[in-house]
């Protein structure tokens, strides 16, 4: 595919390696890459005055459980630059078994809150983050409410019928 | 009957009568029938007129929880400690279809009905309900409270 966006030449030019894939669809740049990849890459992205992304605009994650992929999760950070009025899709594939990133919360503050709600609901966890705790469920939840295969019917009351004081009658 | 000046009743009409028409409540405010419980309350609708115009944002000053908008089970026992720091005689209200039933929230977060956590007098289904459902509700409430047994 054709791509003559300034920020997917960039990446691909300087972190040729860690790309996995990279497609405009539209004008809306999307670039895969490897895990291990984000922070250098983020602060590419942050810091190079032509591209100046300044503004971490999301951070979230899908199960890509039965979406017949290689991988389990994709962690997806959408940043945007307000000086240059231009945006970016960055993915990142991640493993089943112990999904681990590197957090970026050194980078951007506001992703300290968005990673902790990664973690409570889909069960990520982000290296370096400075408080990787639950931030929407209870601490006394358990899983992670976003899995696929977290049961759709599985309730966690914490009083009332089903909670632990209270055992669900059958 | 005012003109032989003065009135017979039975003391526990009276203090029903009295109940009914100075209800203290206490909005618990969690969601969008935040809004509609405003619009009852305000000027167009005003709920004053029944008695019920003043919010008192202690529990322990008011006669009626209003539970207004969505309980998670986060929130429930946060609920639950607000419904026990109120003086006897109290009532309770659930504003709204999830506060009645979860409403189409059936999922993870939220309470299947807060009459699982706390007993509910009134129920006013509706997403969100009308003001006049509203008042409907309120003023089947002061049915109840005229019409129950009163302790004092």
């Amino acid at each position: 595919m054709a791509e003559d966006s300034l920020t997917l030449t960039k990446l691909r030019e300087k972190f040729a390696g860690h790309i996995v894939e990279t497609h405009s669809f539209r004008g809306d740049d999307t670039a895969s890459i490897q895990p291990a990849a984000i922070v250098p890459v983020a602060t590419f992205l942050k810091v190079d005055p032509e591209l100046d992304y300044n503004y971490l605009m999301d951070l979230t994650a899908v199960d890509c459980l039965r979406l017949g992929k290689p991988y389990r999760f994709e962690v997806v950070y959408h940043f945007f630059s307000l000086a240059k009025k231009h945006r970016v899709r960055v993915k990142l594939p991640v493993e089943a078994r112990n999904p681990e990133v590197n957090s970026i919360s050194s980078l951007w503050a506001g992703a300290d809150w968005y990673e902790r709600e990664v973690w409570d609901m889909f069960g990520i966890k982000f290296r370096g983050h400075p408080n990787l705790k639950r931030i929407l469920m209870y601490e006394e939840f358990e899983g992670h409410p976003l899995r696929k295969d977290y049961p759709i019917r599985k309730r966690q009351p914490l009083i009332g019928p089903g909670s632990p004081s209270q055992p669900q009658p059958k | 009957m005012f003109s032989q000046g003065f009135v017979t009743s039975r003391l526990e009409k009276a203090i029903g009568w009295a109940r009914k028409y100075s209800l203290f409540q206490y909005p618990f405010v969690t969601a969008c029938c935040g809004m509609e419980y405003m619009a009852a309350a305000a000027s167009h609708y005003d709920i004053d007129r029944f008695g019920a115009g003043f919010p008192r944002f202690s529990p322990r000053q008011a006669d009626v929880l209003w539970v207004v908008g969505t309980i998670n089970h986060k929130m429930a026992p946060v609920l639950k400690m607000v419904y026990d720091q109120m003086c006897e005689p109290k009532w309770v209200i659930a504003f709204g279809v999830c506060t009645c039933t979860g409403g189409f929230y059936d999922n993870y977060a939220t309470v299947q009905g807060i009459d699982t956590i706390i007993p509910v007098d009134v129920y006013i289904p509706g997403c969100p309900p009308r003001p006049e459902t509203v008042l409907d509700g309120l003023m089947k409430l002061q049915e109840k409270i005229q019409h129950s047994r009163q302790e004092f």
